[in-house]
């Protein structure tokens, strides 16, 4: 309970720092931002009402407690460059609400496919001596690691849209929509995610099992004449699957970074997407949102490692 | 052509060395020359597949493919350069001052590139790319920046394996100096677990460019860049998939050679 408490501590001390980091950096930001919202229509009224109106006139400290609080409540603020209506401000949230799930989703496909392949595999390959297996998979972790996701996404999209037709390039269907038709489309951008990660996991597992299979542990079961199965899935894998849960936490801040790069590719409008054109655009309450977003999913992941590692292994304080 | 030390023929050195001296060789070439040029178009050509006129085929300009990687490949080789130099060098001095040293500093330096050590490095290069704004020279502060906490944490545990070793206790027995110490006596015999980090960094480097110029919040035209040619072309995969396909296996190919390249070294 005690290491509990410790980690939610972290969890908030850190929480508190990356928010205070984001908005001190994007505070500090040159540029009028006012006088770039109103460009031509700027007359020295106008721009004082709509500085008053976003709070720029307040100093810091109060900015900042005013955002987190809006935060806490669901108000993100306004976008800088998307209207409602003519004059109506977007809010942020309402600009992210609807990208959100297509993030989600892709991350959650990527997952499974990472844990059900990569298993198995890392299993099979620790289990055969078999040169050639051997052999194949190095060279498959060796490839994935120089090749660039991005790239690896237009070979998926060549290879199974082009010229095996299993998908059509940029036939994006909203979820909305149509459900089952939405994660059909997905598949393949969770593959160009899955693929190089799966390819480390696997090797992960099978090194992590080769170092449990030295230990005395393993030589006690087989002189009380467990059988080679029992040994492998019963005693190796349990304790060989620690360091792999850990791995596979960072694997999922990944997935959700890499999932950044891959929505671009397949055109998916999820808050990768969003966030890309809102740093070319420079909308930064929508940067600042997201950027908090991502870096807090990926600090809650990180939590539920430790949480769940101790678990597994009670030993640890 | 290269042997390793038990005789042994190393492979990885032998094909490392020729793949990575050929993208050098003509990453720098096309700074000074190209067999077409990169921007004349040509509307009779428009799509050309690959022939030994245009070894990669021609774009949607009619540009040939070749001459433009050449280009890309030079420019991202050149970012990549600086950015491990310049967070590289950060990285000797702050983790030379810390290992050393110890202290607060120490402390306060350790929290700082543990905690960024444990985000995707995409994110807060996109923070700073938002902050500074897109081109080249972003790119290279950017990344230079992102890279820093690894190199000083490489730096650091060698400074602080070394700086209790004998020789070290010894020289400063003697009166020799801290300056001395730390960058005459210690730093030459971390160059060896420093290096490998600063392959790793160049690889990573590359990636990083060209998925940033991928995303298109990279370097920005008219600087060639093997990132946004690969996004140009996307749209192009169902007519000329070499357009495509060249400038991201020239990608591959850079980054393949390098880790060769640097394996061999390892296990020489």
């Amino acid at each position: 309970m005690k290491y509990v408490g410790k980690k939610i501590g972290t969890l908030i001390m850190t929480l508190f720092l990356v928010s205070a980091a984001a908005f001190l950096a994007f505070e500090i930001i040159p540029g009028d931002v006012v006088a770039s919202i109103l460009g031509t229509e700027a007359t020295p009224e106008r721009e004082e009402q709509l500085r008053e109106e976003l709070g720029f006139n307040d100093p810091p400290l109060v900015r900042y407690g005013k955002w987190v609080a809006g935060v806490f409540q669901g108000d993100f603020g306004v976008s800088y460059r998307y209207s409602k209506n003519m004059n109506e401000m977007m809010p942020v949230a309402e600009l992210i609400g609807d990208k959100l799930p297509v993030t989600l989703w892709l991350a959650a496909i990527s997952l499974v496919l990472i844990v059900v392949v990569s298993i198995p595999l890392g299993v099979l390959w620790a289990k055969s001596g078999n040169h050639l297996l051997d052999a194949a998979l190095g060279v498959i972790t060796q490839a994935s690691m120089a090749v660039p996701s991005f790239f690896l996404g237009i070979l998926v999209t060549w290879l199974f849209g082009i010229l095996f037709r299993f998908f059509r390039p940029g036939g994006y269907v909203s979820y909305q929509e149509n459900f089952p038709g939405f994660l059909g489309y997905l598949i393949f951008p969770a593959i160009s995610i899955a693929l190089p990660k799966v390819a480390m996991t696997a090797r992960f597992l099978r090194n992590s099992m080769l170092t449990e299979l030295g230990s005395d542990y393993v030589r006690t079961a087989y002189s009380k004449g467990c059988t080679k199965e029992r040994v492998m899935y019963g005693h190796v894998l349990r304790n060989a699957m620690m360091p792999v849960v850990t791995f596979l936490g960072m694997i999922v801040a990944e997935i959700v970074a890499g999932s950044i790069v891959i929505e671009q590719v397949f055109s998916l409008p999820g808050i990768g997407r969003l966030l890309i054109s809102s740093i070319s655009t420079r909308d930064f309450p929508v940067v600042e949102i997201l950027i908090l977003y991502i870096t807090f999913v990926v600090i809650f992941v990180y939590f539920l490692v430790d949480i769940l590692y101790k678990v597994i292994d009670p030993r640890i304080s | 052509m290269k042997k390793a030390k038990n005789g042994k023929w190393n492979k990885y050195l032998t094909a490392g060395v020729i793949m990575t001296g050929l993208a050098l060789f003509l990453g720098v070439l096309g700074f000074f020359w190209t067999p077409y040029s990169t921007t004349a178009m040509s509307a009779a050509e428009k799509f050309a597949p690959p022939s030994l006129r245009h070894p990669f085929g021609t774009d949607n300009f009619g540009r040939d493919i070749f001459s433009r990687v050449m280009q890309g490949m030079g420019t991202s080789i050149l970012i990549s350069t600086l950015v491990v130099f310049f967070s590289g060098a950060a990285g000797i001095l702050l983790g030379a001052l810390t290992g050393y040293f110890g202290g607060l500093v120490d402390e306060v330096v350790m929290r700082i590139t543990d905690a960024l050590n444990g985000f995707p490095s995409i994110l807060l290069t996109l923070v700073i790319i938002s902050l500074l704004g897109t081109g080249m020279q972003n790119v290279i502060i950017s990344l230079g920046l992102v890279f820093v906490p690894s190199f000083v944490r490489i730096v650091r545990s060698e400074f602080i394996r070394l700086r209790d070793a004998d020789y070290i206790r010894r020289a400063r027995m003697m009166g020799v100096g801290n300056f001395r110490i730390l960058f005459i006596h210690i730093l030459p015999n971390i160059f060896s677990v420093f290096w490998v980090s600063v392959m790793i960094g160049f690889n990573n480097a590359i990636l990083a460019e060209s998925g940033m110029s991928y995303l298109g919040i990279g370097v920005q035209p008219p600087d060639a860049s093997l990132g946004k040619m690969l996004s140009d072309a996307q749209g192009y995969l169902q007519t000329a998939p070499w357009y495509a396909l060249a400038p991201g296996l020239t990608i591959v190919w850079v980054v393949l050679g390098f880790s060769l390249f640097s394996e061999g070294i390892r296990r020489r």
